[in-house]
């Protein structure tokens, strides 16, 4: 048992921490297209803004993309609420609200990465230090990560947790994929060849799986594989499949320890996750990649309502 | 640590020869220490009406304050007997008012008072408890010569800092509490606990579920509010979190609704139930005064128990203790002209530049003259002001407060200390051995407030004598 509030603060607080780490990789993905790019690489830039999903706010505010207006956005960007900045004063302050559910652990995780972040200035994300500061922002998000897997007792603000993780996740990654959707590669290119090669390799980069996907393939890498891992591989951690079996095994321990009480959000995960597991790669490609990870974003949205609609309200 | 400048008392001797024998280097870099500790831990302060950063660090000084167990025994006792009587008193005037009655306090003092709250008038409250956690502020001027400044009897708050300071010093200083016997403190949130379940209400069946209820995150004291949730192992809720269904409390919970028994709130009376009280209230629960009419819940402190508290009541605290106690009080009141009387308002005018003036109604050190630390012109403006509403001002000597040494830029020096222990009151009194060590950090300066330039300090009891009555035999 415990508070719908309290439930609710460390289960955005889970996602903050997660989506901080996402838009994290976002950059480091724009940053290494861009600089592969043979122009100016704007479209790299855009697609990390499509991908933030925050492409009308950044329109109405500085219209046409730049380098640099996009790094400002969405690093540290107060008016921007999914930036990394924004993601952890909201987790920060979600921390402080619920000091009681936390493991002191968890907090000094947050509260020495914000106290940290006052630091940063305006060279911190300048394009040649940025990837330090980015590291420095995925090593904040891991050592949360950590902090909270070995120091929370194994009841339900530990399973609201995991499942603001989850929940978050599985929306990044497939958003993340979603990126080489709107990245178009140059005319004089051609599927397969070395621009598109080094796209692809980008995205496995920034989820931490270029090396994964050697242990897994032979040979270079292909879309349709990398599609593959990223999907429907269990044993990739930031796969879908792998959030789906996540989300699915602690809606499950919430629902065991409060006496059997389940919602629309269990039938929804559930439906997913069986499409996941027995879903085959070929067939999302002839439905159509960017078809699939559009639904499936929105079906992830839904999870959340309803996970919200019988827990938090 | 010295009465005014004189040799350091007895128990500062290992102080003494602490500091004598550490390495300055080492002392600045454990101050610098315990800078690091405190922001990781969290522990900050926010300050109305002050800009700039909004979680400020109350300064921490490293020197310990040092009550030897004859002095803590002497303390307790007197804590201990002003409690009672404070509490008899909110029973009495809530009750029978035999006290107005027998004229020991004027009647218009205590019904015509805003603290009063007629709404508490013959609610019996669980346990005859109102005062289940009360902050009494001490001054010393002598060896056995203590002061009450004032009572705390309504949200007293502090003790998160109590429990910290030591914390930090522990950690920083381990030999210390290795080489010296000093009573731990740390059990505060249990013998809390102990008292909030041991007068939950008529109608709770089994064990009692507790919650502290908060503000909220923007709140001052928030810090204390979820450290002792989380100590006592109890939720922290907030208004909306609570709703009352058939005069029973409840608790909106990922698994439905869960009864409430025993309500901390840290919530002021006026903002308390906005169908009693202050109606544009958002940080209360509608109908919890009708729970608590019904004896349903359990309210610690009570409602209205700032009637006994309040600056102009204090003058009469020791009329109590005899009343109610038949006792003489064994903790000494400063001595208070009430500007309400013509006599006494001309004496205070007479003397503003011996004086302080303070406000009847305000808190925290905000209004208040200090006459001889005031200009000629500061002190004017003051006049002006007793002389439009006396009734709202009362007057007190400055009084040779003790110091204790400290570190200040340069190097250490004496400056002036209060004390604020916390007396606990369920089925009995308990006080655990330690307070709240306020410093004034600007030389001679005696305002102690955290929200006026204040600081800090662990403080210690030492000693292994008996434990003084009320504090139970826990270790």
């Amino acid at each position: 048992m415990m508070l719908s509030r309290t439930a609710e603060t460390v289960y955005w607080l889970a996602r903050y921490m997660e989506r901080m780490d996402y838009v994290a990789r976002l950059l480091e993905v724009g940053l290494r297209m861009a600089s592969m790019s043979a122009d100016s690489g704007l479209t790299e830039w855009e697609s990390a803004i499509i991908a933030a999903g925050v492409q009308r706010a950044f329109g109405n505010k500085y219209g046409v993309p730049t380098p640099d207006t996009v790094v400002d956005y969405l690093a540290r960007d107060t008016d921007n609420p999914s930036s990394i900045l924004s993601c952890l004063n909201t987790a920060r302050s979600n921390a402080r609200a619920v000091r009681t559910a936390l493991t002191t652990d968890m907090w000094e995780a947050i509260n020495v990465a914000w106290l940290e972040a006052r630091t940063l200035g305006d060279e911190d994300f300048r394009v040649d230090r940025l990837p330090a500061t980015l590291d420095w922002v995925k090593r904040a998000s891991l050592l949360f990560n950590g902090a909270y897997t070995n120091t929370m007792l194994r009841s339900d603000a530990y399973w609201f947790t995991r499942l603001g993780t989850y929940v978050e996740r599985a929306d990044n990654t497939a958003r993340i994929m979603d990126v080489k959707y709107h990245v178009l590669l140059p005319g004089h290119e051609q599927v397969g060849g070395l621009v598109d090669y080094h796209q692809w390799t980008a995205i496995l980069r920034s989820v931490s799986a270029l090396r994964a996907y050697h242990w897994v393939y032979d040979g270079r890498v292909q879309p349709w594989r990398v599609a593959e891992l990223l999907i429907i591989r269990p044993e990739m951690p930031r796969s879908l499949r792998s959030c789906y079996d996540q989300i699915i095994t602690y809606l499950d321990e919430l629902g065991h320890h409060y006496a059997g009480r389940q919602g629309e959000c269990h039938r929804l995960a559930g439906e997913l996750h069986a499409r996941l597991k027995y879903g085959r790669v070929d067939a999302i490609f002839r439905h159509g990649l960017h078809e699939f990870l559009t639904e499936y974003i929105d079906q992830t949205t839904k999870v959340g309502d309803e996970i919200s609609a019988l827990y938090f309200a | 640590m010295t009465g005014s400048d004189g040799p350091c008392r007895a128990p500062y001797a290992m102080i003494e020869s602490w500091l004598r024998d550490t390495p300055p280097d080492l002392m600045e870099a454990k101050r610098r220490n315990a800078e690091v500790l405190f922001r990781r831990i969290g522990i900050t302060f926010a300050v109305y009406t002050e800009g700039g950063d909004p979680e400020r660090l109350i300064p921490f000084d490293i020197i310990p304050r040092v009550l030897d167990s004859g002095e803590w025994q002497y303390l307790s006792r007197g804590l201990e007997q002003r409690v009672k009587a404070l509490n008899a008193f909110l029973r009495d005037v809530y009750g029978e008012r035999e006290i107005l009655r027998a004229g020991k306090i004027p009647a218009e003092l205590v019904l015509h008072n805003s603290m009063f709250t007629p709404e508490m008038q013959d609610l019996a409250v669980p346990g005859g408890v109102f005062t289940h956690v009360c902050g009494i502020d001490l001054v010393r001027v002598g060896p056995e010569d203590f002061y009450v400044l004032e009572d705390n009897c309504r949200t007293p708050s502090g003790v998160s800092y109590m429990l910290e300071n030591r914390a930090v010093m522990m950690r920083l200083f381990p030999d210390l509490f290795n080489r010296n016997v000093i009573r731990p403190v740390s059990h505060y949130p249990d013998e809390l606990m102990d008292a909030l379940q041991s007068v939950s209400p008529p109608n709770c069946e089994g064990e009692p579920t507790v919650a502290v209820l908060t503000p909220g995150a923007f709140n001052s004291a928030y810090f204390e509010h979820s450290y002792l949730a989380d100590e006592m192992g109890v939720e922290l809720v907030e208004g909306p979190d609570l709703v009352v269904d058939d005069a029973i409390v409840y608790m909106r919970t990922t698994e439905g609704l869960k009864r409430v028994d025993v309500l901390y709130r840290r919530v002021d009376d006026d903002f308390l139930d906005p169908l009693t009280f202050r109606p544009d209230s958002m940080l209360g629960v509608p109908g919890i005064m009708h729970a608590y009419r019904a004896g349903n819940i359990t309210l610690a402190n009570a409602v209205g128990a700032g009637i006994a508290d309040d600056k102009a009541v204090y003058m009469y605290v020791p009329e109590f203790v005899r009343f109610y106690l038949g006792e003489e009080p064994i903790l000494k009141n400063v001595p208070t002209w009430d500007c309400r009387h013509k006599d006494q308002l001309s004496y205070v005018l007479d003397h503003l530049d011996e004086l302080v003036v303070k406000e009847v109604h305000g808190s925290g050190g905000y209004g208040m003259l200090v006459g001889p630390k005031a200009s000629r012109e500061e002190r004017e403006t003051y006049r002006q002001i007793l002389l439009a509403r006396p009734e709202d001002h009362i007057a007190q000597p400055t009084l040779a407060l003790s110091t204790c040494p400290t570190f200040v830029d340069g190097g250490i020096a004496p400056r002036h200390v209060d004390l604020r222990p916390f007396v606990l009151m369920g089925k009995e009194i308990r006080i655990v051995p330690g307070g709240l060590t306020r410093v004034a950090l600007r030389e001679g300066s005696l305002v102690v407030n955290s929200s006026q330039g204040g600081g800090t300090k662990d403080t210690w009891v030492v000693g292994t004598d008996d434990p003084a009555p009320g504090e139970g035999a826990r270790a």
